[in-house]
C-alpha cells in the first residue's frame, strides 16, 4: 500500500513539474518564469525523497539538501540580477543608476 | 511493539505524502491559472512549500519507522525549506514589482504612492519594462 501510494505521489509531482514548464515557457515576464524555476526545485526535492522512500536507502538526502541550497541561491541572484542589473555589487563602484539605496 | 508502531505509521507516511503532492499539483494549477505575478508567487510560494514539508515529514517518519533512527538530515533540510522559500517568493515579488511588472486590473496599488512620498517612482520603470 505505502508502494502504491508513493508512486501516485511521483506521479503527482510530475504532474505539478510539468505545469510549473509551462508557466516557465509560456510567463509574459522574468519574475514568472523565476517562480516557477523557484516551484520547480522545490518539486525536486519531493521527488527525490519520494525516490528515496521506494527505494529504501538513505543515500540521497545529501541531494536533497544540496538541491535545494542550490535553488535558493539561484532564485536570489536571478531576484537580485533583474531587480538591479547586477548580482554582486563591489564596492566603491559609481552606481548612478541606482535610485532605492535610502530604504534598505 | 515494534510491528504495532509499524501497522499504524504506514498509512500516516502514505497520507502525509499523498497531501503533500496533492498541495504541489494544486499549487501548480494556481501557477498556471492565476492572472498576474503576484498571485502567481502567492499560489507558488505558500502551498508548494507547504506540501513539500508534508513530503518530508513522511520521509522522516519513514526513515525513523523502517530503519530505526531520526534522520537528521531530513529535519535540516525541513527546516532550510520553511526557512528559505518565503524569502525567495518574496525577493522575486519585489523585484517584479520594481521592474514595473503590471499587476491585474482589479488590484489596488497601495504601495505607489507610498513609494512615491520617499521619492521612488514607479511609472518611469513601467513606462519602459525589462521584460
Amino acid at each position: 500500500m505505502l508502494q502504491i501510494s508513493l508512486f501516485i505521489a511521483l506521479i503527482l509531482l510530475s504532474i505539478a513539474v510539468v505545469g510549473c514548464m509551462y508557466r516557465v515557457l509560456r510567463g509574459p515576464s522574468m519574475a514568472d518564469r523565476i517562480t516557477a524555476l523557484d516551484t520547480v526545485g522545490i518539486n525536486i526535492i519531493a521527488i527525490i525523497i519520494v525516490l528515496s522512500m521506494m527505494l529504501d536507502t538513505q543515500a540521497y538526502l545529501e541531494v536533497m539538501l544540496l538541491v535545494g541550497i542550490l535553488a535558493f541561491i539561484g532564485t536570489v541572484a536571478f531576484a537580485k540580477y533583474i531587480e538591479r542589473g547586477v548580482v554582486i555589487e563591489h564596492e566603491g563602484e559609481d552606481r548612478d543608476d541606482l535610485d532605492d539605496s535610502d530604504d534598505r | 511493539m515494534i510491528s504495532m508502531i509499524q501497522t499504524i505509521g504506514e498509512p500516516v507516511i502514505a497520507i502525509l505524502v499523498l497531501i503533500g503532492a496533492v498541495l504541489s499539483v494544486l499549487s501548480a494549477f494556481g501557477i498556471i491559472r492565476f492572472p498576474d505575478v503576484y498571485l502567481r508567487a502567492h499560489a507558488a510560494t505558500k502551498s508548494a512549500t507547504l506540501g513539500v514539508l508534508c513530503v518530508l515529514l513522511g520521509g522522516f517518519l519513514f526513515f525513523w519507522i523502517f530503519d530505526g533512527y531520526p534522520s537528521m538530515r531530513i529535519l535540516l533540510g525541513i527546516l532550510f525549506v520553511f526557512i528559505t522559500a518565503p524569502v525567495a517568493g518574496h525577493l522575486n515579488a519585489r523585484a517584479a514589482y520594481r521592474t514595473g511588472v503590471p499587476l491585474w486590473k482589479l488590484a489596488k496599488d497601495e504601495l505607489k504612492p507610498a513609494l512615491k512620498k520617499k521619492g521612488i517612482d514607479r511609472e518611469k520603470a513601467e513606462k519602459e519594462p525589462l521584460n
